[in-house]
């Protein structure tokens, strides 16, 4: 079901007057509802729930042979899948275009923002590595998957617990855990998507305010300040000035978002 | 602004300078546009087919047409061998473009109608998605499509500290200091932004000064593009 043309008027309407149907501001985000530990047999793993939408992310390891550009850091795998269980949009059969540009919005934005210290992944230069593989999952999609699924990497990366590596024969084994946590920085980064809908911007729509939005922009940054990776989405033109306010919005609301999940990142 | 003046670019460039720029239209006989831009050793051609009936019959929009990219470099464009066949990369870039071409295009025009786009890098070296969306653009002008007006495209890069425009390879893989951040960003000759990535490490205010070099930078481009649409057609 799309969204229809009369309730997407009707958005715009409400957007004018600063209000949204479920009584945000446009710049409020819904509340994040963190749960740790989908699968005992992940790594890390978490669900993440913004509103109804709902995503899970699980971090799994493994070792691998480095890449020839980089023999001395480990790897990192993201990929995205929306499943059709999650929205009635959604088809089984090989990733469409929003599942690839999920996945590699969310490997730019961990691996741009340098949050994995990779170097410290690397066990045997040139030979032997860990990789670092993170899966998203929608389970329902009520828009902005983009940004729970964000949150939801860098928690269950937070989490992670680096499985026993048997060092003489070689082997990891998978279901035993070290005690050593995944190494990361301490910045901890967070994505951010704001939408044009009419002349409003907006953060975190929901499905249908996500149906009737002409562009988009994603910004993955720190909540110091540091943006590290950028996507504009969609075909409508923004003018600079535009841009400026979502620049801007986009840096108050991570801060915003940062301090709501900050428990959960213990 | 003094920085600007001592820093050194590894092939001496200006920090505000371009790579040699070249555009040609109608560099595919059997296409209905075609052209080619360069940046320096980035080589980029597209050819635009269309506007045709959309096939499958289930993909035809009765509210407007279709603009369908499609971008993909050669296997031997870059040193390491790329395996022929779409990648998670080139899917991106390929939907990246479109979004970056459509503000302009009035495809509104053709209902059930599809207008195909194809880019074919050549020589790689940095910017490659850039020179392709300025190559599409002029092909799409070549092949008669109602275009608003021309974009125009082009990577901002921060070495360190400093922000240049037009990045090669040797600088996006720039380690010293701060390393390097590359900006591709796509403009209309009205200023308005249609594309814009980010990769790296900036703040808001380098961000904001990176949107204003381009939008510089992409005049300069601009009028390389009505220069090769001219020539096509033999007008001084």
């Amino acid at each position: 079901m799309e969204t229809p043309k009369l309730t997407a008027k009707r958005i715009e309407e409400y957007l004018k007057e600063g209000k949204r149907f479920d009584n945000r501001k446009p710049d409020e985000f819904r509340d994040i509802v963190i749960e740790k530990g989908v699968s005992n047999n992940a790594e890390g793993s978490v669900r993440v729930r913004l509103g109804k939408t709902e995503v899970l992310v699980g971090v799994k390891m493994g070792v691998a042979e480095p890449y020839p550009d980089s023999p001395d850091k480990g790897n990192l795998m993201v990929t995205a899948e929306l499943l059709p269980l999650s929205s009635e949009r959604f088809e089984s059969g090989p990733p469409k275009f929003p599942a690839i540009e999920l996945g590699r919005l969310i490997d730019r934005f961990i691996r741009e923002s340098k949050f994995i210290d990779v170097e410290k992944l690397c066990i045997k230069k040139g030979e032997k590595v860990w990789s670092v593989f993170i899966d998203i999952y929608s389970i329902n999609d009520d828009g902005d998957l983009l940004d729970a699924a964000g949150i939801g990497a860098v928690c269950a990366l937070k989490m992670a617990k680096i499985p026993k590596y048997d060092s003489k024969n070689e082997q990891v084994l998978f279901g035993e855990w070290s005690d050593k946590k995944i190494p990361l920085s301490k910045e901890v980064p967070i994505s951010i998507t704001a939408h044009k809908i009419g002349e409003t911007m907006v953060v975190d729509p929901t499905r249908e305010e996500e149906d009737i939005s002409e562009a988009r922009i994603t910004i993955g940054g720190t909540p110091e300040g540091i943006i590290s990776s950028i996507q504009k989405g969609n075909s409508k033109e923004l003018s600079v000035e535009e841009i400026h306010k979502i620049i801007d919005l986009t840096e108050k609301t991570r801060k915003k978002v940062f301090s709501s999940i900050e428990k959960s990142l213990k | 602004m003094n920085a600007a003046k001592t820093f050194k670019r590894p092939d001496g460039r200006k920090v505000d300078e371009m790579r040699k720029m070249e555009a040609k239209v109608g560099v595919v006989p059997n296409a209905d546009g075609s052209a080619s831009f360069s940046f320096g050793d980035t080589i980029a051609i597209a050819a635009v087919y269309g506007p045709k009936k959309m096939h499958p019959q289930h993909q035809q929009d009765p509210a407007k047409g279709t603009l369908r990219c499609n971008y993909n470099m050669l296997s031997f464009s870059v040193t390491d061998r790329i395996r022929p066949g779409p990648s998670r990369r080139s899917t991106e870039i390929s939907k990246i473009t479109q979004w970056a071409l459509e503000p302009v295009i009035m495809i509104k025009k053709y209902p059930n109608m599809v207008v195909d786009v194809h880019i074919h890098i050549l020589q790689a070296n940095a910017s490659t998605r850039c020179a392709g969306i300025n190559a599409a653009i002029l092909a799409l002008a070549h092949a008669g499509i109602p275009t608003k007006e021309l974009v125009s495209s082009v990577s901002i890069g921060k070495l360190d500290k400093q922000l240049v425009v037009d990045l090669n390879k040797y600088e996006e893989d720039w380690e010293e200091g701060e390393g390097a951040t590359d900006i591709p960003i796509t403009m209309t000759n009205s200023g308005k932004v249609t594309h814009l990535q980010l990769d790296g490490k900036i703040t808001s205010k380098d961000l904001k000064e990176a949107i204003n070099l381009a939008s510089k930078a992409s005049k300069e481009i601009y009028e390389v593009q009505k220069k090769a649409l001219k020539d096509s057609l033999n007008i001084k």
